[in-house]
């Protein structure tokens, strides 16, 4: 596959109009949060941008992210960028199989040593590498060896970014994030279970057009990540007024209160949920009456449970309170009756005294 | 057997019980106790803060009666108690403390901080920590009947001279009559004339009444002191001269801790319940007012107000039943500001008043209680503790002030309706 | 990738809540049992009220000041009253707090809005720092006060301030605010069987006791 074409003359083949095309470098800029002026920018740098080689791995995962991808807005502009890039190895989305993937896999490798993009969905099981391999490749060496020759890595979905549910307590494989294997290349994480299409293609875009975006401190695009789901979310104003809902049925509910109660995560949860949205801006989840999990952040899956308010302590904090009673009761009934011991031998003790014994002999 | 440190602490320890511990656990040192001491008030050093009067208590309650306190003290955060603390620690539990008990009544968390004084002074005294004063008058108490010494003949000429000016008969250790009246030594000393005023009354009100030759001492120094070894004998003596004689009742007199020591201590210094009723003689005057059986006639138009000794008001529950007799004796009874239950003490009680050293701040907290009685500019203080009377005027004369004290049996005796 | 923040936060919500709460509840038991196990004598005196019904008054009557007192140590007194009522407020009407207790003990409660606890944590921090305040300058207070007091004020205030910085996002990292002001309120936890926290439980024995003393005698309380 040729890297020649550029973006320009892809946009000619889908018959988008370079309206349209600039329409999506703007909001695609907003989105980023970069300034309105930068926009014209942005389109230059997608219309001139030689079209990378992309080879994307997928490990332990549930193929949610492409899922996410694939249906996202089709056919919108954001397919575009999937078409702006050469897909040249995923295993779900392409033709080929068997041997002639890996070879496609190897090839891209090959030709575009140094300069391809590397895209993973999933964790790696390093427990016994041998949990997970795709044509008897591990994933663990399958990753060192694409690995090396990427210009960056992306690791999309809370998976490959932070182990995600394979990584969840018990994690029976040993699963980890791309992070804990590769330490020489830039990684950029777009967690989410899965993330929002648009957020990936967006990392995408602002790769293509002015490289690595900055990251917070858990290698998320500030761009997207940079404020919780609840200081954005239209149901905070419930919050503050202190009106919950209290179950999935109730007055509450329906009247779109706060799910805090409900176990919403969202005070804890950074992403773009609650100004993107998912299918085409149409809604998010808690948007459809569901509190948030936290996708996006390490081991959301050991949080303490959907399901229960960030307030509550996610531990058998009632085997401990349980505990401390009987123990606190032995403790404290042992050093009561010592005490009154000593004040039982006080009164033995007690010396009976006159008028005359008030004085010091001396 | 003298007294030691070690006799002192063993005292304290026997002290602690579970209202004590509450109180020191519960104490946040937020010093409004302060607030309601006469002598923090009157001299404004924080020294005086009554809880603080506790702190040696409070260690050796920590150090010995908790488990926390234990491993505190092992590690050496909370310091053993010695004989050194406790002679910094006897001027603050005698000299500065009257046991009057306002702090026990503002205390946010309901600290007892009077009941722990009084706890204390078992630990002072058992060390050899009292003040002179007050171990010589619990010896003269021991040995002679009274603290001011012997006053069987004073008592004998008392009574005989009430009888003589009275007309009426009284008579000594006569069995089965209604009550035994006991005498503070101060009212046997310097205020004889209550005799006749009760004599009058219960003429009048057909109640019958004797007095104990063995025991007419009202007083009880083991409860200023804080020794309840001392407490016990000075209170079975009388208790022992009650049940001899068969009475129905023992009237205690206008005293102060006279009263807390008889009626709220001394059964549980003896250890079991009285076959007769303890009565303070202003609760039995009400009493037999609200019978119908007590009959006076004109009032006093003089401007009046009422002293209210700690002892029978704020730590005796004896209120109501003083206003009820001043209104009926008095035109012009004016309260002063606080008084009643929160009345500011005279300054003389728990054993303050013997004490010589104590002299300076006694006299500092009467001009503080002072104020409180120039806002009535009463014609006269009516009180009903002859301790308080004698205090009021001492330093009415110290301070070369002209003011008129009055006992309350003898203001209600000096209206009494003789034709009724 | 650990984030330190979620680590912190749900180490917070777990085992650091576990140890909090066990100490907690363990040492108020302790303390508690050593002052009622410790007993007191039966009292021979003759009654002449009702101990045991002015000692369950005394528990709440005890609560409002004696009259004219307030003049005399004023900031003590409003900055107590403020203080007391500001805590409660935010600690029981805010609506994260009760899901606390509806998890524990299934009880819930009406909350109150963010207006109601945000002014109820403004004016307990600014009367904690009245009260700190009185401590280092009024000559009573201070000879009373001991680390003890000040570690106190300042366990009691942290909850409040780290709670409203969490909420409103002033400064720093959500989730560490967030952690950080679960772990202020397992600090004063801890502290509690320590301390004169303590106060919190057993101010209602002593007033108890307190009003079985005086009522015994009729007396007031």
């Amino acid at each position: 596959m040729a890297n020649t074409p550029m973006l320009a003359e892809m946009m000619k083949t889908h018959g988008i109009s370079r309206r349209a095309f600039m329409k999506y470098c703007a909001s695609l800029t907003s989105l980023m949060a970069l300034s309105p002026a930068l926009a014209p920018r942005v389109a230059e740098a997608l219309e001139n941008a030689p079209r990378p080689s992309v080879i994307w791995l997928s490990f332990q995962e549930c193929t949610g992210c492409t899922e996410a991808i694939t249906r996202s807005h089709a056919p919108t502009i954001e397919d575009l960028i999937f078409n702006a890039v050469s897909l040249d190895y995923h295993h779900t989305l392409q033709a080929a199989s068997g041997h002639a993937a890996e070879e496609a896999r190897e090839h891209a490798m090959k030709q575009h040593y140094g300069k391809y993009i590397l895209i993973v969905d999933g964790s790696i099981p390093i427990k016994d590498p041998g949990y997970s391999c795709i044509a008897g490749i591990s994933n663990l060496d399958m990753l060192k060896e694409t690995a090396a020759g990427a210009a960056a890595i992306v690791s999309v979905g809370t998976c490959a970014a932070y182990g995600g549910v394979g990584h969840a307590d018990p994690n029976p494989t040993g699963a980890v994030a791309v992070s804990e294997i590769i330490k020489d290349k830039p990684i950029i994480n777009v967690p989410g279970c899965p993330p929002i299409p648009v957020v990936m293609t967006g990392v995408l875009a602002h790769f293509l057009s002015f490289g690595i975006p900055e990251l917070d401190e858990l290698g998320r695009p500030k761009a997207f990540y940079g404020n919780s789901i609840h200081d954005r979310c239209y149901r905070r104003p419930f919050y503050d007024k202190g009106q919950f809902a209290e179950g999935f049925d109730d007055e509450g509910a329906r009247e779109g209160w706060c799910l805090y109660k409900l176990g919403c995560k969202g005070p804890t949860t950074k992403s773009a949920c609650a100004t993107v949205k998912w299918n085409n801006g149409v809604s998010f989840p808690i948007e459809a009456g569901h509190p948030c999990l936290g996708c996006t952040e390490p081991d959301f899956w050991d949080n303490g449970g959907f399901y229960k308010p960030l307030s509550v302590p996610a531990g058998d904090y009632r085997d401990a309170g349980l505990a401390a009673v009987a123990g606190g009761a032995a403790l404290g009934a042992a050093s009561a009756l010592l005490a009154k011991a000593g004040k039982t031998k006080a009164a033995q003790a007690h010396e009976t005294v006159d008028a005359h014994d008030l004085e010091k002999s001396s | 057997m003298s007294a030691t440190i070690d006799r002192g602490l063993n005292a304290l320890r026997e002290q602690i019980d579970s209202p004590v511990a509450s109180f020191f656990s519960s104490c946040v040192s937020c010093g409004l106790c302060a607030e309601a001491c006469i002598f923090y008030r009157a001299t404004e050093d924080p020294k005086y803060t009554p809880i603080k009067k506790l702190d040696l208590m409070r260690r050796v309650w920590a150090r010995e009666f908790t488990l926390f306190g234990r491993i505190g003290g092992m590690l050496g955060l909370i310091k053993p108690v010695t004989d050194e603390d406790l002679t910094e620690w006897e001027t603050l539990v005698y000299d500065s403390c009257t046991m009057c008990g306002r702090c026990s009544l503002v205390c946010p968390v309901g600290n007892d901080i009077t009941m722990m004084i009084r706890k204390m002074r078992e630990g002072m005294s058992a060390a050899g920590h009292a003040p002179v004063e007050l171990i010589g008058a619990a010896q003269r108490h021991t040995d002679k009947g009274s603290p001011m010494g012997d006053l069987s003949k004073a008592i004998h000429a008392q009574v005989k001279h009430a009888i003589d000016e009275t007309g009426i008969e009284i008579e000594f250790d006569k069995e089965g009559v209604d009550y035994m009246v006991i005498l503070s030594a101060q009212e046997i000393a310097e205020f004889p004339d209550v005799l006749s005023a009760m004599a009058r009354i219960f003429k009048k009100t057909g109640v019958t009444w004797t007095i104990s030759s063995e025991a007419f001492e009202a007083t009880n120094v083991g409860i200023q002191l804080g020794n309840r070894d001392v407490a016990k004998v000075l209170v079975s003596r009388v208790v022992e001269a009650a049940e001899k004689l068969k009475v129905k009742g023992i009237i205690s007199p206008e005293c102060g801790h006279a009263y807390q020591a008889l009626r709220w201590e001394g059964p549980n210094l003896i250890g079991r319940t009285y076959p007769f009723e303890v009565v303070h003689i202003i609760e039995l005057l009400d009493r037999l007012r609200a019978e119908g059986k007590l009959k006076t006639k004109g009032k006093n138009t003089d401007r009046l107000t009422f002293h209210d000794p700690c002892q029978i008001n704020r730590r005796g529950g004896i209120n109501q039943e003083p206003r009820n007799l001043m209104n009926m004796v008095s035109e012009d009874f004016v309260e002063m500001e606080s008084g009643g239950t929160m009345n500011w003490c005279c300054g003389g009680g728990g054993g303050v008043g013997a004490n010589e050293r104590a002299e300076k701040l006694r006299h500092a907290a009467f001009k503080f209680k002072k104020i409180q009685i120039d806002k009535v500019e009463p014609d006269a203080i009516v009180t009903m503790c002859a301790y308080c009377h004698h205090t009021l005027d001492n330093v009415f004369e110290e301070f070369d002030i002209e003011q008129d004290v009055i006992g309350l049996t003898e203001l209600v005796a000096e209206y009494l309706d003789d034709d009724a | 990738m650990n984030s330190p923040a979620f680590d912190l936060l749900m180490w917070a919500r777990g085992p650091a809540f576990d140890i909090a709460l066990t100490i907690f509840i363990g040492g108020i038991i302790i303390r508690v049992l050593e002052i009622v196990i410790l007993g007191r004598k039966k009292d021979m005196a003759a009654p002449k009220g009702n101990p045991v019904a002015q000692g369950f008054k005394t528990i709440f009557s005890r609560s409002i000041p004696r009259e004219g007192l307030v003049k005399f140590a004023p900031i003590t007194y409003l900055g107590g009253y403020i203080f007391h009522l500001g805590f409660f407020v935010a600690f029981l009407f805010f609506a994260p707090h009760i899901a606390l207790f509806t998890d524990a003990f299934g009880i819930k409660w009406p909350d109150a809005g963010r207006v109601i606890i945000e002014s109820a944590t403004a004016l307990a921090v600014i009367a904690l720092l009245a009260l700190i305040y009185s401590r280092m300058t009024d000559p009573v207070r201070k000879a009373l006060t001991t680390f003890d007091d000040y570690l106190v004020l300042i366990l009691s205030g942290l909850p409040l301030i780290t709670g409203y910085v969490a909420v409103n996002k002033l400064f720093g990292d959500g989730q560490m605010m967030i952690a950080i002001h679960i772990l202020s309120v397992e600090a004063l936890m801890i502290a509690f069987p320590f301390t004169k926290l303590m106060h919190a439980v057993t101010f209602v024995m002593s007033r108890y006791y307190n009003g079985t003393i005086q009522g015994r005698k009729g007396a007031e309380s």
